[in-house]
């Protein structure tokens, strides 16, 4: 850990936040990915079987 | 061989699905070497202190966010000439991409600006500007959720990034424009290339520029996607008589 001195409140914070973010927009981002193609599947398999 | 050819939805998923391992693959590469680096391998400014670790994520969200913007006016403006759905998806994925990286750009910027200016926020061009860009991504994304035909609100989306491109470039030169308040002009300069930014610095933050720019396209592209399927199954179940 590298020394931060009076500022690491600011510089850890401003990590976090960020990281944090990123981690949500990169979650959500995936979470909706597999549930389109689940979504997708299945209107292709009702396609199917209704001719 | 036409670029136009991946306006087809079958084939830009065919390409997506082989370009996104590798462009996942360098965009965390490219992110966590630029902020280890920048965090663990840089030292303290000589004025600013340990804050100036806070560079290697406000300057790179910062320029995606105007950027993303840009990449959704081009798609608006291919959408409204040439009608491909692609592009008319693909902006509309690229906006929550954008949005996160300028709450990114204002909320570092915020607590940057608290120890170096003595102030969370000013009523400066650059950051007002910011601000307003913000509201405008929020204003994007509402829209096409308020609206149920997609083509209606492709339309009507396009517009609205045509509009908000103005505070998009207000956002880049805001600066220049105004020569006043608290925020510096740019301290990398493409165009002029005489930036302020010595060297120790700058490297690492050239890493987390490509890095963030990467992801934003990783993320883009693989939302692209989704959209693509979600209007395929909500267009076959409408065949099927079930509706969207």
């Amino acid at each position: 850990m590298p020394e931060l001195g009076k500022y690491a409140i600011e510089v850890l914070s401003a990590y976090a936040a960020s990281l944090g973010l990123l981690g949500v927009l990169i979650g959500i981002t995936l979470r909706r990915g597999r549930a389109a193609q689940a979504t997708l599947k299945a209107a292709e398999m009702e396609a199917k079987k209704n001719g | 061989m036409s670029i136009w050819q991946y306006a087809n939805p079958v084939k830009f998923l065919a390409l997506s699905s082989r370009v996104q391992p590798y462009l996942w693959a360098a965009a965390v590469i490219c992110v966590t070497t630029g902020l280890l680096w920048g965090f663990f391998g840089t030292p303290d400014d000589a004025r600013q202190g340990s804050t100036v670790k806070i560079i290697y994520l406000h300057v790179p969200a910062a320029l995606m966010a105007i950027n993303a913007w840009f990449m959704m006016l081009i798609a608006s403006l291919i959408w409204l000439v040439r009608r491909h759905h692609v592009s008319a998806l693909a902006a509309k994925a690229a906006a929550p991409v954008g949005i996160v990286m300028t709450l990114i750009a204002l909320v570092t910027g915020a607590i940057w600006g608290q120890p170096m200016w003595g102030t969370w926020w000013a009523w400066d061009p650059r950051l007002t500007s910011f601000l307003i860009l913000f509201l405008f991504y929020l204003g994007y994304i509402a829209l096409w959720e308020a609206i149920e035909d997609p083509d209606t609100a492709a339309d009507l989306t396009s517009v609205l990034c045509l509009v908000g491109s103005v505070f998009a470039i207000l956002s880049r030169y805001a600066v220049q424009f105004w020569n006043q308040g608290l925020h510096q002009g740019t301290s990398v300069p493409v165009a002029t290339g005489g930036r302020t930014v010595a060297d120790v610095f700058f490297y690492p933050l050239l890493v987390s520029m490509v890095g963030f720019g990467l992801l934003f396209l990783a993320l883009v592209i693989y939302r692209t996607g989704t959209e693509i399927r979600l209007r395929r199954a909500a267009a076959m179940r409408a065949r099927t008589g079930r509706g969207a």
